[in-house]
């Protein structure tokens, strides 16, 4: 990645932000040398974002950076920002970081005697800018000026003023505000915005007793970017990452390339196969083929050519070494040759965290082209909610990012239906979900498959029946006319179907 | 007797900051007997000296002396509110909080 590189598809220039994924969406990064708003409600991660921008600045490019705090005192922001990694300390006394502390002093009672402006903080700004020669600015947050100084219009006009120096002075600018709601007004105070060409927005709502956190650029004046909210998370050691889902597709040309789940039939049922750089979650309860279905998959890749992890935390080596041959396939075989290499791990032995650096350090060093995690689920019987969360959203960008095919499959409770196909937030962070499915038909147990989505993609919707055998397994015909079949409650329709129907109802003998 | 240090902070020879001036001169001239001082700094010569202070509005006047010390700001054209925020006049009971 460059910085100030133009961007191919729009006259306006972009700065590489370096806050991972976010660049993605951002078709480059932040235009350059412009203000960008960054507006969100309390604890949408706001102040990361702006810290974020100026630590990124510096680790990756050397930027130097002016921190503006109108909020906390550096002391405060030192402190906090220590977590994510970033030595700011260290940073300052390399001149590459500079505050303006412009934090509020309850010491002494400010009485306002005339006219006024923002003069003084402007000449801070400037000398802080030059003295380190920065490139970058935060400003954080707004919201905390209109406190401090109660006429709007003054403000309003100083802001201007501010965005129009920033831009003379060659820096790219981010100034935080607050929001009250996620969804409305863009900015508590109403002028934000007009300030800013360019305005990114952060969510952070309670969905089903999950948070999402997204992030949505809602403008950029004269360029491109992606549309819509995509989620990101606040890593520890490492700052906000966001996961471009789908941008990442419209980049990469890759992603019109199929291959084989290394099921045949179910490659059908894709419509010819799954994407090169795809998440597929395969759901189901015990039993029903998922570890199959995931020793298809890695077989497929193997026998292509392509280089193979797998990640298994319910079965040791020797296990899966010996389900394997039951099915026809030799993982030993495999891993001598070089294309397959198996990681084997108790969930409990180390804390997801350390499994998720784990995980990334293999990629790294192993550079598979499919990754097979067997199960999600025994990952997060080990942590909160929030945690696995994190974990599922940090390992998704990591695949994306590396345009791995991979497969994760997790365990649902209920043997027969259940209503949720896993929660919610495994869901919306993979590509294509294939439900795994006991079921009750005419008085037998049998096993049902579909394809529930497929981002980018035709696919089947039929529900249809699969059995295994030692050579693995056979997808077959779509179950006839049952109704609820997945939800556990199957009705044979037979009677209402249109086209098995000769009785008619006698309605009209008057 | 205690002394009067005022500072005076502007930015640049603007209207706004002739009318602090001339606003701050006369208001001590007509309304402190003691002895006072009267220092005025221009942030734009003198950007670190804003940023010891950590002043973000321009005119700012600080009053370093007699304690406590107290920050007004603007131009100064509401003699009212100066005199009552030098403590040279006691607090109105109308404006009390």
């Amino acid at each position: 990645m460059t910085t100030n590189a133009p961007s191919s598809s729009s006259q306006v220039e972009k700065l590489a932000t370096g806050i991972p994924g976010f660049d993605l969406i951002a078709v480059g990064g932040f235009p350059i040398h412009r203000t960008t708003l960054i507006a969100g409600t309390a604890g949408s991660g706001k102040s990361v974002f702006a810290a974020q921008f100026i630590a990124e600045g510096i680790k990756q490019w050397n930027h130097a950076g002016v921190f503006v705090t109108f909020e906390e005192p550096p002391a405060d922001i030192r402190r906090n920002m220590a977590s994510l990694g970033w030595d700011i300390p260290a940073w300052e006394k390399q001149g590459k970081w500079i505050f303006v502390d412009a934090s509020p002093h309850y010491e002494d009672d400010m009485v306002i005697t005339g006219n006024y402006d923002l003069g003084a903080f402007l000449a801070r700004l400037q000398h802080a800018i030059s003295k380190v020669q920065a490139e970058r600015v935060a400003i954080d947050s707004l919201g905390a000026i209109f406190t401090q100084f109660q006429e709007a219009r003054v403000i309003r006009l100083e802001l201007l003023r501010i965005a129009t120096i920033m831009k003379q002075m060659q820096v790219t600018t981010v100034m935080t505000t607050e929001r009250e709601q996620e969804y409305g007004n863009i900015a508590r105070f109403g002028v934000e915005e007009f300030v800013a060409d360019n305005v990114v927005i952060l969510r952070n709502s309670l969905d089903e007793q999950i948070r999402h956190r997204t992030i949505e650029i809602l403008k950029f004046r004269g360029t491109y970017h992606h549309k819509g909210e995509y989620p990101f998370t606040v890593v520890p050691e490492e700052g906000l990452v966001v996961v471009p889902l789908s941008a990442i597709k419209l980049n990469q040309q890759s992603t019109d390339v199929r291959v084989s789940s290394g099921n045949p039939k179910l490659d059908e049922m894709c419509a010819g196969g799954i994407f090169r750089d795809s998440i597929i979650l395969v759901s189901g309860a015990t039993g029903t083929g998922k570890t199959l279905m995931v020793t298809e998959f890695i077989a497929g890749g193997v026998n292509t050519g392509e280089r193979c992890l797998l990640l298994a935390f319910e079965e040791s080596r020797e296990q899966l070494y010996r389900n394997a041959k039951g099915w026809g396939v030799d993982y030993q075989q495999m891993e001598e040759s070089g294309q397959l290499k198996i990681i084997s791990a108790y969930p409990e032995n180390a804390t997801l965290e350390d499994h998720l650096a784990t995980i990334k350090t293999q990629i790294e060093r192993f550079k598979p082209d499919r990754l097979a995690l067997d199960s999600i689920s025994a990952l997060e019987r080990i942590t909160s909610a929030k945690g696995f969360r994190k974990f599922v959203i940090g390992i998704a960008s990591f695949v994306k990012g590396h345009q791995l095919a991979a497969l994760f499959t997790a365990t649902t409770p209920d043997l027969i239906g259940g209503k949720s196909v896993t929660d919610a937030h495994i869901s919306t962070l993979t590509d294509s979900i294939v439900l795994l499915r006991y079921v009750e038909a005419e008085g037998q147990i049998r096993r049902a498959i579909t394809v529930l989505k497929m981002r980018g993609s035709m696919h089947e919707k039929l529900i249809r029946e699969y059995i295994i055998d030692g050579h693995g397994m056979h997808i077959g015909e779509p179950f006839g006319y049952h109704a609820n079949l997945l939800t556990g409650g199957s009705v044979s329709t037979y009677h209402n179907n249109p086209g098995c129907v000769n009785w008619q109802p006698e309605i009209s003998n008057t | 007797m205690s002394k009067f240090l005022l500072k005076l902070y502007i930015s640049g020879k603007t209207p706004r900051s002739e009318n602090a001036i001339r606003n701050l001169r006369q208001i001590c001239e007509e309304n402190i007997n003691e002895q006072y001082e009267i220092a005025i700094i221009d942030i734009l010569e003198h950007p670190q000296s804003a940023e010891d202070e950590r002043i973000l509005a321009t005119p700012t006047l600080i009053k370093s002396l007699p304690p406590p010390l107290r920050r007004l700001i603007g131009d100064l054209s509401e003699t009212e509110k100066v005199l009552v925020g030098l403590d040279i006049r006691p607090v109105p009971a109308t404006i009390k909080e």
